[in-house]
């Protein structure tokens, strides 16, 4: 009985071992490294004097005193609205490069692939470049494997540590947070993050790298809706390199074209058949009359030497010969091996090179391809930039507008008046006074109504002005009394603006709100 | 099974997309199979592992009457009181203070008055607001915390007296108490009315002169030795002043007809007995804290 086994559900990782490359693209790629690697590891450290009362980091999540301080700005919890616009502003930024360049924040800046490469490096220089890795996955476990293994785990164990520890530093006061740290007297929290961040990275730097890209992240699969035809993207030209021949596969074709072509010839002027140059070779081959005769048609090779360069040094494991791949992050490593290879062949550059997929049938034509510009400037792409503009002006405008001095009025509207004893008409509102300032301030307080109203403030003995310390806001409930018989006290309602004053720097800011009489 | 069979399995290749099928076809459309990574797999025993093990240690698995307890003994109930405890621990010496201080003394930016004013709105929240009202403005008959007519004082001691012990309860002997006697049985008719257009020309500018000039008399007569000569009420027996413009009952001359001649008696528990003196002592000063406090 023959039973059929079943298929595979499962595959185990294929080991990917990317070789060395040199180039642009790789060089752009090894400073976005150092410079974003850079700005995380080091930003926790820049000081930034704010005063006495306030922290003097320069980037602090201050979550315990709810406050966010990025150099001069701080963002109170009320204005979170700050961090909500710059989230926007980075999706739509996303949207942006995406349509216009394709998987560039994949290729260059997502930090899966910054410190994937960096452990790529940190594995390079333990272990050897491609071919010395691939030998060393297939040994057996000898003393020099586990010694070139062992110093490669501990060299990425502690770029982890280094990571999930800078992260923690930007939510407590660096230095203080580090020595607490080696004394063991940080906040368990603390280390909790630096344990769980560390973990994070060693595993997926070290071991699961391009699964997370395939795997795990969402991005790769909304992006195909932001890319179309114009999006710049890393390609393969393969009407330039198709078919593609290895060197003597080459010249084994070459001499079969040749001995044909001198058979044809010495067949006769009639019976001439003969090959015809096109632009690109993947073009239909013109015979002219009389192929009949031609026993196989010859083909002339593309520009692809089949080198596997592209494919040795993709992170990802693929071949862009392909064509477009979900798996692709655009990092553009291949465009580089290939361009060193095509300049070593003596042929121009860019078989793999950024190109939009719309100039296909110009560039199969031979004609030149659209501008750069041509493509990028297209309706989505000049929409998104102008809501990402629109929202980062607004933004700016709001950072520009804050007040130091704050108010915010709540009116108590249970009940919605107070009958006194002398049958004036009390109404109560509770008013949050806030001083944004690093020092104390004499904060006074006024009212302004077409009406007669009388002011008072809880627990102040008369006084109109009160101290508010640094940094901190307070509840001040005031009274506004109209006497009996008068307009606010028999009308429905009336407008009144209730404002404060610093009495130092004169600052004021007031807000809008009603009294309510006894008229229903 | 051999390498051989292994090899001979006729796995279709999908022309279209050149991947391999699991051979399950419906009705011609075939599954490919693009196979999941391996660990994949893992993770999804490894979260059944987990899953087992947390069923061990929490609260999991239902039974005839109740749920298994989990070997670590964790319970939400638990961990409420735990906070609770964390809560009081912390404000331990906030209390003390509190239990120590001279209430009159407080002043409302000290912490402690800060502190008994959110502890006072709390207790007040759950427990007066059921006749008071969540914003302490009373209804009928059950007296507006926020104005500044007070029937039985209004600075924050006589008003800690009053919480603590209660009004005409006959649960506490320290209850304030008095009695307004229901003059229906003593006074004619005419005299009911006059007492009452009396009553309303103290506060209102609308009343029959000749009515109200017979009640004076009547008001005299009956009435002044608890509301005082000139009806300004007295806070030791809790008697209104009634030429304010607050009525506790209501100020026309129907509500006030009836007040005359069946009483009032409204009555507020001894809250002593119930809460802790903290509490009193917060609730009071919360209640000072309203607007009306003197």
């Amino acid at each position: 009985m023959t039973t059929t086994p079943p298929p595979q559900l499962y595959a185990p990782r294929e080991p990917i071992f990317p070789r060395r490359v040199t180039g642009v693209f790789r060089r752009f790629k090894w400073a976005i490294l150092i410079f974003t690697l850079g700005i995380y590891y080091l930003m926790p450290w820049i000081r930034w004097d704010r005063g006495p009362h306030l922290p003097d980091q320069a980037v602090l999540v201050d979550i315990a005193s709810r406050r966010f301080y990025f150099f001069w700005i701080e963002i109170w919890p009320h204005e979170f609205y700050f961090v909500a616009g710059l989230l926007i502003m980075a999706g739509l930024g996303l949207f942006l490069f995406t349509s216009a360049l394709g998987r560039v924040w994949c290729g260059y800046a997502c930090p899966q692939t910054v410190w994937t490469d960096l452990f790529i490096l940190v594995e390079r220089w333990i272990e050897g470049d491609r071919n010395a890795r691939v030998r060393l996955h297939n040994a057996k476990w000898t003393a020099r494997k586990w010694r070139l293994s062992i110093t490669k785990w501990a060299a990425w164990l502690a770029i982890s540590v280094a990571t999930g520890g800078a992260w923690v530093f930007y939510f407590a006061d660096a230095p203080t947070l580090l020595v607490d740290l080696f004394t063991f007297t940080a906040h368990p929290v603390a280390y909790g993050t630096v344990a769980f961040l560390t973990a994070t990275t060693f595993v997926f730097g070290g071991f699961m790298r391009e699964q997370i890209c395939i795997y795990m992240c969402p991005w790769p699969r909304i992006q195909a809706a932001m890319m179309d035809s114009d999006t710049i993207t890393v390609a393969y030209r393969d009407w330039r390199g198709e078919p593609r021949g290895k060197g003597n596969l080459r010249k084994r074709d070459r001499a079969a074209a040749e001995k044909a072509e001198r058979e044809a010839q010495a067949a006769g002027p009639g019976q001439q058949a003969r090959y015809k140059a096109t632009p690109y070779p993947n073009a239909p081959i013109q015979l002219s009359s009389g192929s009949a005769t031609i026993a196989a048609p010859v083909q002339e090779h593309g520009d692809c030497i089949d080198c596997m360069a592209c494919v040795n040094v993709c992170p990802m494991g693929i071949d862009i010969r392909d064509g477009q791949q979900m798996e692709c992050i655009t990092c553009a490593l291949c465009i580089d091996a290939c361009d060193d290879v095509m300049a070593k062949i003596g042929k121009p550059r860019g078989l793999i090179d950024y190109l939009a997929l719309s100039d296909e049938p110009a560039e199969r034509a031979g004609e030149a391809p659209k501008s750069v510009w041509h493509h990028i400037l297209r309706p989505r792409t000049i929409l998104y930039t102008a809501l990402w503009s629109l929202i980062g002006v607004g933004l700016v405008y709001a950072l520009f507008i804050r007040s130091d001095i704050e108010l915010t009025v709540s009116p108590v509207r249970n009940p919605t008046f107070v009958v006194q004893s002398d049958g004036s008409i009390r109404n109560i509102y509770d008013v949050r006074l806030r001083n944004k300032l690093g020092e104390d301030r004499l904060i006074h307080l006024g009212l302004t109504s077409e009406a007669t109203l009388g002011m008072e403030l809880q627990g102040r003995n008369g006084e109109l002005d009160v101290l508010v310390p640094a940094d901190t806001t307070i509840l001040q409930r005031v009274y506004v009394t109209a006497t009996p018989q008068s307009a606010a006290a028999t009308e429905h309602s009336t407008d009144l603006r209730l404002w404060v004053e610093d009495a130092l720097s004169g600052e004021r800011a007031g807000r809008a709100t009603s009294f309510n009489g006894r008229e229903k | 099974m051999s390498d051989q069979d292994k090899k001979s399995h006729d796995s279709k290749v999908d022309e279209a997309t050149g991947v391999e099928t699991t051979g399950h076809s419906w009705d011609g459309i075939e599954e490919l199979n693009n196979p999941l990574p391996r660990w994949w797999l893992w993770t999804l025993y490894a979260s059944i592992i987990w899953a087992i093990g947390y069923t061990i240690a929490y609260p999991a698995w239902p039974m005839i009457s109740g749920a298994t307890t989990g070997v670590l003994g964790w319970s939400t109930r638990g961990e409420v009181a735990k906070d609770i405890a964390a809560h009081d621990a912390k404000n331990d010496g906030l209390v003390r203070e509190l239990l120590a201080a001279d209430l009159a003394g407080l002043a409302p930016e000290d912490d402690l008055h800060r502190y008994a004013v959110s502890r006072g709105g709390a207790v007040f929240r759950a427990q007066c607001s059921q006749c008071h009202g969540s914003g302490a403005a009373g209804a009928k008959g059950y007296p507006n915390l926020l104005d500044d007519d007070w029937l039985w004082g209004g600075d924050v001691e006589n008003i800690a007296l009053t919480v603590k012990h209660g009004i005409r309860n006959d649960t506490d002997d320290d209850a304030r108490y008095s009695e307004m006697p229901a003059f229906g049985e003593m006074l004619d008719d005419d005299e009911v009315t006059d007492v009452v257009e009396y009553v309303v020309s103290l506060s209102s500018t609308d009343f029959d002169e000749l009515v109200a000039l017979k009640g004076k008399t009547v008001f005299a007569d009956n009435c002044s030795s608890c509301h005082g000569a000139n009806a300004e009420g007295d806070r030791e027996i809790g008697a209104p002043d009634l030429g304010d413009a607050i009525w506790l009952y209501g100020g026309d001359r129907a509500s006030l007809e009836h007040t005359v001649r069946y009483a009032r008696f409204g009555v507020m528990p001894a809250w002593g007995q119930r809460l802790s003196d903290e509490d009193v002592r917060a609730v009071s000063i919360y209640v000072h804290s309203l607007g009306g406090g003197e």
